[in-house]
């Protein structure tokens, strides 16, 4: 081993080269790899064509969730194409002798939400699904991203994957967050400064004082977002909140403390450089709302809606005014003043059972206003068995909330749960993007405490001044 | 895959940053299991009306790009999803070869593994780009590029030309229309190796 200082990123990207044959890309082994229905089919396909078994199946994990109803699973999916699709998974894990978490398994759920919670995803790892959000597993001290499928095809085949090394980039937030301020806030502000491609290129490494402050999910909700600022993946280095969190998962090691004597090898050398570095301050978040068509168009709930017209960029100016459009806003609007329609607790960014505490805290006592429909979409079957052992359902379902069986649901709106045109919605999903929750549909990013207060409300509503009963 | 390795033809431009995946292709249409036909759906909320007839106003159904190979677009194109259905839409409805300042890394990956060219240009050489293609559509033609893949440049017939760059390996895997995996999978005994020197994983 070279005695240059590394950095995590360095350090798990050393381990697992297995070789840079000379003029290609060097091959990166990977530990894991997770899959679901919608990017998988054609890589299954393309290796039934040529006779290539999947290398490693005990290393491959699958699970149905982004095209799932959400209602009752015990009736048969209505939509053909969407069943199709559901059942070409089963067949698929079934010929290649896939672990399949399927629809009715107890820890079915958002494959990015039942990879930590199951153990699976583990400090040092590579891990790799066709999913952008793959980066959320970094939270855990993996180096995590998302691949297409053709890659998908690769990483069945080979257990590797071709890949030039990025570039890495050290986030040091200072200081600590004020009350009322989540992880959500802090990486949609962290986005709205770096731009929605400021991250591209690189690896992102989230440190400092307020970043190891945060618990264990609140760590999977900020590196769940790297993808929105261009990484293609984040990671923050493991330390003992992530032992504890791991600690009697299913498929965590059994020899535990042997793991973690390893597993405390990983994070970077003190002097370790960085290709880059930024600096923020958690102290200068304040609870954050998207006004525009991509998570980098984001105030502070305490702002208005900014004039696109004063923009100095070009690009910025156009798309800033092409999203106002879309999101039928006008600059100077204050954002507590923008009425909602629907409200949307869910997603692999906030559907873990400490968000659904933190949403059902501020419902407590309190109605969901009769101009909204809101429901609550717990990421996996664990959250959602762990929420009703709390009470936390009767929470929602008495303020008037729908309480939902685990998937995407309307993250992305590829299952029946969908915005209509013109429909504004507060959500706690990752992506504002244009028809992303359903076409001609309006999106607001927010943490899920700010999105239950709105289904209160009726409106955004500044939730450091929250009346909790 | 099919080689590439040069080609011609019509541009069509696309004049605003940040293009999303879920732009170029609408999730209602990611549930088919096959690696085809997604061309029809490409940028499908942007190129139809509602009422499901092509949209005038959409550059893509302008009279004038009909047949267009070439893609001519903002910074961060491509930004979203890992959806590989973007660049399988892209290539199904006839496109080559996709021209912009930058791209989203997913995106820009997946478009090798489909035999189509991601081409980043310095922001003031895409927006002379922009500006011949607006020229030439308004004297009544299409603009067209030549795009060599040996030598890495791209030009037209006025002068234009600039060199890109191609990670090396990509380069020859898209000269030679080399499957990835065969590839790869050369190198079984090394992995094989890697995998025997980890056997026993943390604590496994
Ligand atoms: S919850 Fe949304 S972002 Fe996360 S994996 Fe599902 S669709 Fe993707």
């Amino acid at each position: 081993m070279s005695s240059t200082p590394r950095t995590l990123l360095d350090k798990i990207w050393d381990a697992h080269v297995v070789c840079t044959p000379p003029g290609e890309l060097p091959l990166l082994y990977i530990d894991r790899h997770l899959v679901h229905e919608v990017t998988s089919p054609q890589a299954f396909e393309g290796l039934r064509l040529a006779g290539r078994p999947v290398r490693r199946p005990e290393a491959t994990f699958a699970t149905p969730d982004h095209n799932i109803p959400t209602t009752d699973r015990r009736l048969p999916i209505a939509d053909p194409i969407s069943k199709q699709q559901i059942d070409t998974l089963r067949n698929n894990c079934r010929e290649f002798g896939v672990r399949l978490f399927d629809l009715g398994d107890a820890d079915q759920g958002i494959v990015h939400v039942i990879g930590p919670e199951l153990g699976i995803t583990q400090p040092g790892m590579t891990i790799v699904c066709g999913d952008s959000h793959t980066a959320t597993h970094g939270a855990l001290g993996a180096l995590a991203f998302g691949i297409g499928t053709s890659e998908v095809e690769h990483v069945l085949a080979t257990q590797t994957l071709r890949q030039a090394k990025p570039k890495s980039l050290e986030l040091r937030v200072e200081g600590s967050l004020h009350p009322g301020v989540t992880a959500k806030d802090l990486v949609l502000y962290l986005i709205g400064r770096l731009s929605t491609e400021g991250g591209t290129g690189h690896v992102i490494e989230y440190t400092g004082p307020c970043i190891r402050r945060l618990g264990m999910e609140e760590r999977m909700t900020v590196c769940n977002m790297s993808i929105e600022a261009g990484a293609r993946a984040g990671m923050i280095a493991p330390d003992q909140i992530t032992f504890d969190y791991l600690r009697g998962r299913d498929y965590a090691p059994r020899n535990f403390d042997r793991a973690v004597a390893e597993w405390e090898r990983f994070p970077g050398d003190p002097d370790a450089v960085f290709d880059r570095v930024e600096i923020f301050q958690g102290g200068d978040v304040v609870p954050q709302v998207t006004w525009g068509t991509n998570p980098a168009q984001v105030v502070g709930i305490d702002a208005t809606v900014p004039d696109p017209t004063a923009f100095g960029d070009p690009n910025e100016r156009e798309s800033g005014s092409r999203a106002l459009d879309y999101m039928g806003l006008r600059g100077g609007t204050k954002i507590v003043d923008i009425p909602l329609d629907r409200v949307f607790i869910g997603s692999c960014t906030n559907s873990r059972i400490e968000d659904l505490r933190a949403a059902a805290g501020v419902v407590r006592g309190y109605r969901v206003a009769p101009t909204v429909h809101a429901m609550v979409v717990p990421g996996s079957g664990r959250v959602k068995r762990q929420a009703e052992q709390e009470g936390l359902d009767r929470v929602f379902r008495d303020a008037g909330f729908e309480w939902r069986e685990a998937g995407c649901s309307m993250c992305l709106g590829m299952n029946p749960d969908t915005l209509t045109p013109g429909q504004r919605c507060a959500s706690t999903s990752n992506r504002n993007f244009e028809g992303r929750q359903g076409k001609g549909g309006r999106t607001h990013l927010v943490s899920p405490a700010m999105a239950a207060a709105a289904a209160v409300t009726g409106h955004f509503t500044d939730i450091r001044h929250w009346l909790y009963r | 895959m099919q080689p590439f390795i040069r080609h011609t033809g019509i541009v069509a431009s696309l004049d605003r940053a940040n293009v999303d995946t879920d732009q170029i292709i609408p999730k209602q249409f990611l549930k088919r299991i096959e690696r085809t036909g997604f061309g029809q759906f490409l940028f499908f909320d942007w190129r139809f009306l509602p009422d499901g007839s092509p949209n005038p106003a959409f550059e893509l159904n302008q009279p004038i790009v009909a047949g267009a190979s070439v893609l001519l677009a903002r910074r961060n194109f491509g930004c979203g999803s890992s959806r590989e259905h973007a660049p399988w839409a892209l290539a199904d409805y006839g496109f080559k070869v996709v021209i912009a300042p930058t791209f989203a890394d997913i995106f820009f990956n997946n478009c090798f593994q489909n035999g189509m060219v991601p081409i980043r240009l310095a922001e003031e050489d895409v927006e002379e780009l922009f500006r011949r293609t607006r020229a030439a559509e308004a004297a009544g033609g299409p603009y067209r590029l030549h795009v060599d893949l040996p030598s890495c440049t791209v030009s037209d017939d006025a002068g234009f030309s600039r060199p890109f760059t191609v990670d090396p390996f990509r380069k020859r895997c898209l000269l030679e229309g080399l499957d990835d995996i065969a590839l790869s999978l050369q190198h079984v005994d090394a992995i094989a190796a890697w995998e025997a020197a980890h056997a026993a994983p943390a604590g496994e």
